[in-house]
């Protein structure tokens, strides 16, 4: 075929593009909120009662608000956890146990280091956070560089080991003196400052931050070319000289040591000390997010936002509308289900 | 002869028909196809006779393929109205295309290994019954190799013919489903010459018993060899249509481009330059193959500076890995590697393109290129130290645009640099890792296939290009298995067969044939290829 000389502008469309990609997330989430109204319309609850509860209860006030934040930000991180190493084409479905991993670093800190005051106790704490998922990231990383193993069978795995290390290590020797399955509260010094009152605390920087650094990277800078060469097409990048197993090794560790922030600022924010069990499958959601976001980092906010208002949201709706939580778990499936179905709502123009 | 032989194509060899031939059997009028950006093909108006072999030349792009593809039912044509054997029909799927007798041979052949021959013949016969008669398709295969000279052993397995046999098998698989025009699609471009002959002999038998036969090609040569009749396409129309006895080189050369070519200097390297250190030596190096990869043997082989070392051979008996180990894709068992004089046997791929060796893969849409990425990328990809600015935080894409605009003006390439890489067509993806490659100056290239896909004028300045690298001192590792390009530019050849050395000449001392047969082991023992 006779080959097109001529060059296409570079962003033509990218307006209309995008507004087109908005109203189609709208229309997928409003598709979803009408099969979940015709579920809970089944069980015989009023479904537009439920809608309005779900919105009235986390858009409704500022309090609502920062409660949807408060949820949002350890998804946030732990979607970027997940979309940086994906993005080589790696998948990593271990962030959880990472999260974890960090989380008991930091914890031995806290706990270790209580003459320390804050400036110095809290980096040295996400220090801790990072190198603890950064720890557990790198097995599985190393495993599939050297050839061994996948890392989504590894990496996964290793998260079932991560939350009975924790656990042992709180049974067996961190527990506060009146309980036995989480620590005694962290001293101030190691407690993340908190915003306007709120729950909303520094990680919330932080979540932007990696958020903004991500995107940075991956268009502008040298090595996000390359990651994006090597999820393109790891034969070629490799052929082009691209040490395709250092990055393979370095952007697992990175997720990792990602997932370690969130789970640093899960025990020294959110909670003020290490529980067991501490983490409601953060890990697993972020893996969510990231996927349904594309990686996206715009994107990932937004899903955040969403699945984050969902979950507080369903909260309320346990009380006003009588249903069991599990509704929730419907209505993110379905929103998952729409969003992997990728629905066409116009036809789009063939290039 | 039978109205319309569509519907009932099976278990019927067409007869011998020469006396019909005065009236076309497939007539084309006025097909247009329109792509994006693109008039494909415009107005083509194509007369197929029974009993003849009808040349379809044309360079890359000029829309042979596409017509083809209308032809077959793969697409539909914008306008233009198609005749069979006298009837008016539609054609919208390759299914169709075969109740109408129209049968095609892709250049990757659709052979399934792990079967038999006779199973797979079986496999595209439309009566196939719900129990499998292997024994009756068999001796229908059988009856119709005798006839045409396509015997091959149909008991075994295709994964064990060659590239030439498993034509032969595609042949026969059209014949037994009842096409009468046999398109074939660069049937040459996988064969040695001797296969090459034996080819034509078979399409000769074909022709006198009344197929009709389509040859779509760019070779000049072969047209000039087999063809009747000579259709010549470019940029989508037809700019002429010859008889064989009107036709010469430099017509058929004319109407394809309709100016003059540009010739090639092809002085040989200065004498002498042996007493330098060369850019390449593999010393007894052996390798373990995965999988499908040849593994190579007892590989010594030294590339001086200045010298274009050719590879002959067929594919799958070691090329890729010998490109692949130079570069260090594949790692040594046994033996060593040195680069511009050093030990390199064990360093990076990134530290060997750092000391300037160029790599043009042989499949360059997935050893080359990231599809998602747009043209420009793909460029900076092979030296990002190079763009790096701010110590890696951003790539200077100016700079980048650059060495392309450079490159795209001395090999006289145009290239849309913001699409992605995956719409760019077979030849523009070449011309991409082409100049990607061949800028800067390279000390050693390593070129696989590199004019593959691409037209007659690409391809002088791509050869040029090479040239010129060899001038300027650069060794080059040149496989192909186009033996024209091997001879035409290489000082030095060897052949590959089974992963091993199993010829050294210089071009003036040997011929194709001498070398055609060492690459399909006739004269060699070593038939081992994995």
């Amino acid at each position: 075929m006779a080959q097109p000389t001529e060059t296409p502008k570079r962003k033509t469309f990218m307006g209309q593009k995008t507004i087109t990609a908005a109203l189609r997330y709208i229309l997928m989430l409003l598709l979803s909120l009408v099969l979940f109204g015709i579920i809970l319309a089944l069980a015989g609850k009023n479904p537009i009662q439920a809608t309005i509860d779900i919105f009235r209860s986390t858009l409704g006030s500022s309090y609502g608000i920062s409660e949807v934040i408060v949820a949002m930000v350890p998804m946030v991180i732990t979607a970027v956890a997940v979309a940086i190493p994906s993005r080589a084409g790696l998948i990593n479905v271990g962030v959880e146990g990472q999260l974890y991993m960090g989380a008991c670093l930091a914890t031995w800190g806290a706990l270790t280091f209580t003459q320390l005051p804050a400036w110095a106790l809290l980096p040295l704490l996400i220090a801790l956070g990072m190198l603890g998922g950064a720890f557990w990231a790198f097995i599985p990383g190393f495993l599939k560089a050297i050839g061994l193993v996948n890392e989504t069978i590894t990496s996964l795995l290793l998260n079932l080991v991560a939350v009975n290390i924790t656990a042992f290590l709180i049974f067996g020797f961190w527990h506060g003196p009146m309980d036995t399955n989480k620590t005694a509260s962290f001293i101030p010094a190691a407690r993340l400052p908190t915003f306007f009152g709120t729950r909303i605390d520094l990680s919330l920087v932080f979540a932007l931050a990696l958020l903004w650094l991500f995107w940075y990277l991956m268009k502008y800078s040298r090595w996000g070319l390359e990651i994006r060469a090597i999820g393109g097409n790891p034969q070629a990048a490799r052929r082009n000289g691209i040490p395709l197993k250092a990055y393979q090794v370095t952007l697992m560790s990175l997720g990792g040591a990602i997932a370690g922030i969130a789970g640093m600022s899960l025990v020294s924010g959110y909670y003020g000390l290490l529980l067991a069990n501490f983490s409601t499958g953060y890990g697993y959601m972020g893996f969510l997010i990231s996927w349904l976001s594309f990686g996206n980092p715009v994107g990932i906010l937004l899903v955040s936002f969403l699945v984050a208002m969902i979950t507080t949201g369903g909260n309320l709706l346990q009380l006003t509308q009588g249903v069991p939580y599990a509704v929730i778990n419907i209505l993110l499936a379905l929103s998952l289900y729409i969003v992997m179905a990728r629905p066409k709502f116009f036809k789009e123009a063939k290039q | 002869m039978e109205p319309s032989i569509g519907f009932h194509p099976v278990n019927r060899i067409p007869e011998p028909d020469t006396a019909s031939s005065q009236v076309p059997y497939l007539i084309l009028r006025g097909v247009t196809k329109r792509f994006p950006l693109v008039l494909a093909n415009d107005h083509i108006d194509l007369d197929i006779f029974q009993g003849e072999i009808h040349a379809l030349l044309g360079e890359n792009g000029a829309g042979k393929s596409t017509l083809m593809k209308i032809m077959y039912g793969f697409y539909r044509a914008d306008a233009g109205v198609m005749n069979v054997n006298g009837q008016p029909v539609e054609i919208h799927s390759p299914a169709e295309a075969r109740k109408f007798g129209i049968g095609m041979l892709f250049q990757d052949f659709s052979l399934i290994p792990a079967m038999s021959v006779a199973e797979n013949i079986a496999l595209f016969l439309e009566d196939l019954k719900m129990v499998v008669d292997i024994r009756q398709v068999d001796k229908r295969i059988q009856e119709l190799a005798v006839r045409y000279h396509l015997q091959v052993r149909s008991q075994i397995k295709v994964s064990e013919l060659s590239i030439g046999e498993q034509q032969k098998v595609e042949i026969l698989k059209l014949l037994l489903s009842g096409a009468k025009i046999l398109i074939l699609d660069e049937p040459t471009r996988v064969l040695a010459p001797h296969e090459v002959a034996a080819l034509f002999k078979v399409l000769d038998n074909l022709r006198a018993s009344g197929y009709a036969i389509i040859l779509i090609t760019h070779k000049l040569k072969e047209v000039l060899d087999c063809a009747d009749r000579i259709t010549i396409l470019r940029g989508g129309c037809v700019t002429g249509s010859l008889l064989r006895s009107e036709a010469s080189e430099k017509k058929l050369l004319d109407l394809m481009f309709g100016k003059e070519m540009p010739g090639l200097s092809t002085q040989r390297r200065a004498a002498g330059k042996d007493r330098l250190d060369p850019v390449l030596e593999l010393r007894d190096v052996e390798t373990h193959g995965e999988g499908a990869e040849t593994s190579l043997k007892e590989i010594n082989l030294k590339i001086f500076p200045g010298e274009i070392v050719g590879v002959a051979g067929i594919s799958g008996n070691g090329q890729k890995e010998l490109g692949d180990l130079v570069l260090g894709m594949i790692s040594c068992a046994r033996g060593e590697k040195l680069l511009f004089g050093k030990e390199a046997t064990q360093i990076s791929i990134r530290e060997v393109r750092r000391q300037g060796v160029a790599f043009i893969p042989e499949n360059p849409l997935v050893m080359a290129t990231i599809p998602w990425m747009t043209v420009l990328e793909n460029l900076a990809l092979t030296r990002p130290w190079r763009y790096a600015i701010r110590g890696g935080l951003s790539v200077n894409w100016g700079s980048v645009k650059k060495d392309v605009q450079a490159g795209l003006e001395k090999m006289a390439y145009k290239l849309p640099l913001y699409a992605p890489a995956r719409s760019l067509s077979g030849g523009n993806l070449q011309r991409m890792v082409i100049i990607r490659e061949l800028g800067l100056d390279p000390r050693f290239i390593i070129a696989s296939y590199m004019t593959r896909g691409l037209d007659v004028q690409s391809t002088i300045a791509a050869r040029q290009a090479l040239l010129d690298a060899r001038q300027a001192g650069a060794g080059v590792l040149l496989i192909s298995e186009d033996l024209e390009e091997i001879f035409t530019l290489s000082d030095r050849l060897i052949v590959l067969y089974g992963g091993r050395i199993v010829g050294e000449f210089v071009p003036e001392e040997t011929d194709i044939y001498q070398v055609g047969y060492l690459m399909t082991g006739s004269s060699s023992e070593n038939g081992a290829t994995h």
